[in-house]
């Protein structure tokens, strides 16, 4: 295999590996809680596509049985991936309750801010 | 080999990611995180996985964004550069990213039919969901059928995290009213 294919044939995983790295550098980089977890989120949706990647089979179809199909994808990174979506919503929306909360304390939601407020204390 | 059309919607998403990171005002980078959603969704249905892109771009790209916008408008949507360097954030992701390049390379090509993934459970899922005569859509008879109590389990995690919700933000009204000093918000 060339140079080429190898990425052709790789790209949905090197876009993976994008995503989910620069969800961890807005994690570890950026102060504002909410930006924070958008990128919690991004790190997320990399994991959606790690799952579904590989469930893919070129030449078939969507999971749905029909006799006029015979080959189809893999269905169980779907059931795993739905669940995952949902799961991920809640814990964005409790994440936010928390960010909203810690506004009304602090007056703030920058990390850098809330550090020094709690040290003046 | 990765088809035209899914090169494309992947470039797209890292392009909208690199957005996402250097946007400052908070607004604009929740509005981008519901195009990323659209084009994950797209990605989904170019992948097979028709369910899970209906549910990304119902939850995703709708309830997620609607959350994010009731949060800022609690908020507030302008975000300050830190103070810090971003070497030490950069080298970790940089390091994290040549690991992971790194496991790449043992991964089955992609799209092959034979490849370790397909050959393990899938396919009895499949034969089964068809000899019982449960829905046609293998992802509906998993889900509720097989795997019943895992989706219980899913909708109890939902539930916990509606009542978090309600019990962090709970009497917020009354304490806005009551006022306390230092305590405005800067919404």
């Amino acid at each position: 295999m060339t140079g080429w294919e190898v990425i052709a044939d790789h790209y949905n995983y090197y876009v993976t590996i994008f995503l989910m790295v620069a969800g961890l550098y807005i994690v570890i980089a950026r102060g504002n809680m909410i930006k924070k977890l958008v990128g919690l989120g991004l790190f997320q949706t990399s994991v959606y596509l790690l799952y579904l990647s590989p469930g893919r089979i070129i030449g078939g179809t969507a999971p749905i049985i029909d006799e006029r199909f015979s080959v189809y994808s893999n269905p169980l990174p779907h059931v795993l991936m739905l669940t995952a979506i949902v799961v991920g919503v809640a814990t964005l929306a409790v994440g936010l309750a928390l960010v909203v909360r810690i506004s009304e304390e602090y007056g703030t939601i920058d990390e850098d801010e809330i550090f020094a407020k709690d040290e003046d204390q | 080999m990765v088809s035209f059309i899914q090169g494309v919607l992947l470039t797209l998403l890292a392009a909208v990611t690199i957005a996402i990171v250097r946007q400052r005002n908070l607004f604009g980078v929740v509005i981008l995180a519901g195009i990323y959603s659209f084009l994950m969704a797209s990605v989904m249905i170019v992948l097979d996985a028709v369910d899970v892109a209906m549910t990304e771009a119902s939850v995703g790209a709708g309830i997620s964004t609607v959350v994010l916008l009731a949060a800022l408008y609690l908020t507030g949507s302008r975000e300050y550069p830190s103070a810090h360097t971003a070497a030490v954030p950069l080298f970790v992701s940089a390091v994290t990213a040549v690991a992971l390049i790194w496991g790449t390379n043992e991964l089955p090509r992609f799209g092959l039919a034979d490849a370790p993934i397909h050959r393990h459970v899938a396919p009895s899922y499949l034969e089964a969901s068809a000899k019982h005569e449960m829905p046609p859509n293998v992802v509906t008879a998993v889900l509720a059928d097989f795997r019943g109590y895992d989706t219980l389990g899913e909708t109890t995690v939902i539930f916990t995290g509606g009542v978090g919700v309600m019990l962090l933000l709970r009497g917020r009204r009354k304490r806005l009213k009551s006022g306390k000093e230092g305590k405005e918000g800067r919404a």
